[in-house]
């Protein structure tokens, strides 16, 4: 059977940008999560939760895109990866269970509140270092026979792992502090920056130890990028990791407002690249390229056809939803 | 027995878990959201206030269970993958895209349109807001029909074809509109709005009976009442053609729900008994004769396959289908009963004045949840020992690298949380009901569009305080 038209790259390049959405977009109000707890007072409190409260839902629901976007695309990806992040899977959807539901919890339950708090700065922690895990497993590879993981649930929990958990943690709390330099003003903002400094310092440190890293425990990542003429072409990748360190320090120290965001997605934006050239073209990396993991022609056009008509429409809702909650955070819209 | 931990069936324990707590939410929240577009709708077309207060009220305790719905809807794809993997593997090709459907088309619609109804009131144009609850209203239909699609393919399984012991799609129309597809979205649908609507009266019933906002109370006694009037019996209707489906693809499901262990021409209606799978027989059972064939295929000697058709190993647990088939089928008897007596005291005028028939709509409220947990355990149950009905069994669906300790240990965590957020949840709800649906200064905020301190208000409200 030859395919009138390879459909594989179409499917990579939505997969990827729709798990780039949820990163982005999740990982700014996971951020929020995470420093929330460190906030001064309650009244900031409300307001950070009301910074996110109306759109965390949607940026939640790329996670759900995402793995289903998996399963469709390269069932046996999916089939693989997931039972092998057994444990950092449930440990996130349980984190998220908590912070989900503390937007209203929290607000309704006032005898409970501070539990309803740390579910929520809690919880978001820990969905971020499960994502965190889950991406480290993922980049060092999972023993599989045939077309099923056959390893132990725990494998997934190296040393490798559990730094990169951390490293996202700080990298989502850089989101999180760029949201809230663009949603807050004042003495909150000078606070959202200052915490936007320590999570920048962390993640500088946690993206150059898993740079260095990962080449290091893997030979063949190690090829890719010191080999000649790689060397040359992906210098590029380091070098404007390091122009957008400066300029993400830059912008948390003068008083720009979107700046601090902007360098935050972009720093996730090289990262991504990153991993994306360590791996390319593996989707379970060692055992099956996206070619030999894509589903079936007929499974992908199907589901083609819709997503390219879909796909523009909620992109285009989702922009008119952050228009409407556009601007400063209000103290009066959102739970009060 | 020496404690063996199967991963197999704590797997299959865990998902009945969290799918049966999760379904509980949509039951509500399908029919919520239809409402609350209504009432929407309807506020801007009279302008009558008790449209917008019950819209207000409603859409608070909306918020909550929609919220809890999509925190444990987010655990049930990712169960397809951390226990089912071979299942995935195995038919991903086919039920993947139906799954994206449901993303692509409900879930973000669901999510996005939620917001600015909720948070969007004094943002957004009043006919933008209404726009907004029929979206989420539509979302929430949408997301039931590609579910629920996949659900039917799972059952009746066609338009695929088999390669490497892996299902391939041959038509999708076939796929997504499966035999059992049009029969099971009604049903489904269908009990999910009579689940809302005896919420709703329940609620009524309570205002009403508390006498505080009796303008609220009534209005909504009287929408729950008339939808249904009409909903419950579509319902009974709509049931008995999912029935006579399954008669016909899947007979080793029915005469499970039948407890019918030998087939035949002119087979027996059983009422109740205990069905002895070991002996193969029902004890102490009542059982009409000929009836079954009857009802089953509208003649007296209508032929019926008893479970003794199939093999042992390919029989359904039959007391738990036979069970949850009769408490079902009860509690739809008894919701006709309440909806009867509700209209005969309507149309004496003494609706709002009876107390016993009030208090019992109260009872009532969970009347729709028993249903639906008793059907979905009849219908899923009722599969086994398949997840694709025929041709893929429960057994080869399991991730192989799982643990029985594996499975124990995330099991009890779900668990342990299911029983802290549920009883949270619920409380807060019943909070709101109590509180009534007319809270004195959250309605002039709304309308006055003052900007408030979330320090003020956070602390709690006047019902509370007064006490």
């Amino acid at each position: 059977m030859t395919p009138a038209l390879d459909l594989v790259p179409i499917w990579t390049a939505i997969l990827a940008l729709g798990v780039f959405f949820y990163v982005a977009l999740d990982g700014f109000d996971l951020g929020v999560g995470m420093l929330y707890n460190f906030a001064p007072d309650r009244s900031a409190r409300d307001l950070l939760m009301n910074s996110i409260a109306p759109i965390w839902d949607g940026n939640e629901t790329w996670l759900i895109l995402g793995s289903l976007g998996l399963l469709a695309a390269f069932p046996v990806a999916f089939a693989i990866i997931i039972p092998a992040v057994y444990f950092p899977i449930l440990l996130m959807l349980l984190a998220l269970i908590f912070r989900g539901l503390a937007f209203e919890f929290r607000y309704r339950d006032a005898e409970h509140r501070t539990f309803w708090d740390h579910g929520f700065a809690v919880g978001s922690a820990i969905a971020a270092f499960a994502q965190g895990v889950v991406l480290g497993a993922f980049i060092q590879g999972f023993h599989v026979e045939g077309r099923q993981f056959i390893g132990s649930s725990f494998d997934c929990f190296t040393p490798f792992s559990v730094f990169v958990g951390i490293a996202l943690m700080f990298g989502y709390a850089l989101l999180g502090a760029g949201w809230l330099v663009i949603k807050t003003e004042g003495v909150l903002q000078d606070w959202a920056r200052g915490f936007g400094r320590y999570a920048l310092i962390g993640t500088c440190v946690a993206v150059g130890v898993v740079s260095l890293w990962t080449p290091l425990a893997n030979a063949s990542i190690a090829a890719r990028w010191f080999s000649w003429p790689n060397i040359v072409w992906l210098a590029p990748v380091p070098l404007i990791t390091l122009a957008l360190i400066w300029y993400a320090w830059r912008s948390l120290n003068d008083r720009s407002e979107y700046a601090p965001f902007i360098a935050a997605l972009a720093l996730f934006v090289m990262s991504y690249l990153g991993i994306a050239i360590s791996l390319w073209p593996m989707i379970v990396p060692g055992h099956f390229t996206l070619e030999q993991a894509a589903a079936s022609q007929s499974t992908q056009a199907f589901l083609l056809v819709g997503t390219l008509v879909l796909l523009p429409v909620i992109l285009v809702y989702t922009a008119w939803s952050y228009w409407v909650f556009r601007g400063k955070v209000r103290s009066d819209i959102g739970y009060h | 027995m020496t404690m063996h931990l199967d991963p197999e069936m704590l797997s299959r324990v865990q998902f009945a878990w969290v799918i049966g707590w999760h379904i509980l939410l949509p039951a509500f929240t399908v029919g919520l959201a239809s409402f609350i577009a209504f009432l929407e709708g309807a506020y801007a077309l009279t302008k009558r206030p008790v449209f917008l207060h019950l819209s207000q009220f409603w859409l608070k305790i909306f918020a909550i269970s929609f919220g809890m719905g999509v925190v444990t809807g987010i655990v049930m794809p990712f169960q397809f993958g951390t226990n089912w993997s071979r299942f995935s593997d195995a038919a991903g090709n086919v039920i993947s895209p139906l799954l994206a459907y449901e993303g692509l088309t409900a879930f973000f619609l669901e999510a996005t349109f939620l917001g600015v109804l909720m948070f969007g009131r004094k943002l957004v144009p009043p006919s933008m807001h209404f726009v907004a609850a029929v979206l989420v209203a539509s979302g929430t239909l949408l997301s039931s029909f590609w579910i629920l699609a996949t659900n039917s393919w799972m059952q009746t399984p066609v338009g695929y074809q088999m390669i490497d012991g892996r299902f391939f799609p041959k038509d999708w129309f076939e796929i997504v509109f499966s035999p059992s597809f049009p029969y099971r979205l009604a049903h489904t649908v269908s009990a999910f709005y009579v689940t809302t609507a005896f919420v709703v009266l329940g609620v009524g019933a309570y205002t009403v009976r508390r006498g505080q906002w009796p303008a609220e109370g009534r209005m909504m006694l009287r929408l729950a009442l008339w939808f249904l009037a009409m909903f419950v019996p579509v319902q009974i209707v709509l049931g008995d053609l999912q029935g006579l489906n399954t008669l016909e693809y899947q007979p080793a499901k029915l005469a499970a729900i039948e407890g019918l262990w030998d087939g035949g021409r002119g087979v027996p209606a059983s009422i109740i008994g205990w069905p002895d799978a070991a002996a193969e027989r029902n004890l102490a059972e009542l059982a009409i004769p000929r009836l079954g064939s009857l009802y089953l295929t509208h003649s007296w000697d209508g032929a019926v396959k008893g479970l003794k058709d199939f093999p042992p190993d390919q029989r359904a647990p039959v007391a738990v289908v036979y069970f949850a088939f009769r408490i079902m089928v009860g509690i739809a008897v008894l919701m006709l009963a309440v909806v009867a007596a509700g209209f005969f005291l309507l149309a004496r005028g003494r609706l709002d004045q009876t107390r016993w028939y009030l208090r019992l709509c109260q009872v009532a409220t969970c009347f729709g949840f028993v249903a639906v947990i008793a059907g979905w355990t009849t219908t899923e149950v009722g599969r086994q020992p398949w997840t694709i009905y025929g041709l893929m069994r429960t057994a080869d669906s399991v991730s192989p690298s799982l643990t029985g300790a594996n499975v124990l240990a995330s099991l009890l965590l779900y668990i342990a949380v299911y029983l802290v957020i549920y009883p949270v949840g619920l409380s807060l709800m019943l909070r709101l009901v109590w509180r009534g649906p007319v809270p004195s200064e959250e309605a002039v905020a709304l309308t006055g569009g003052r900007p408030q301190s979330p320090i003020e208000t956070l602390t709690p409200s006047t019902p509370e305080t007064a006490r």
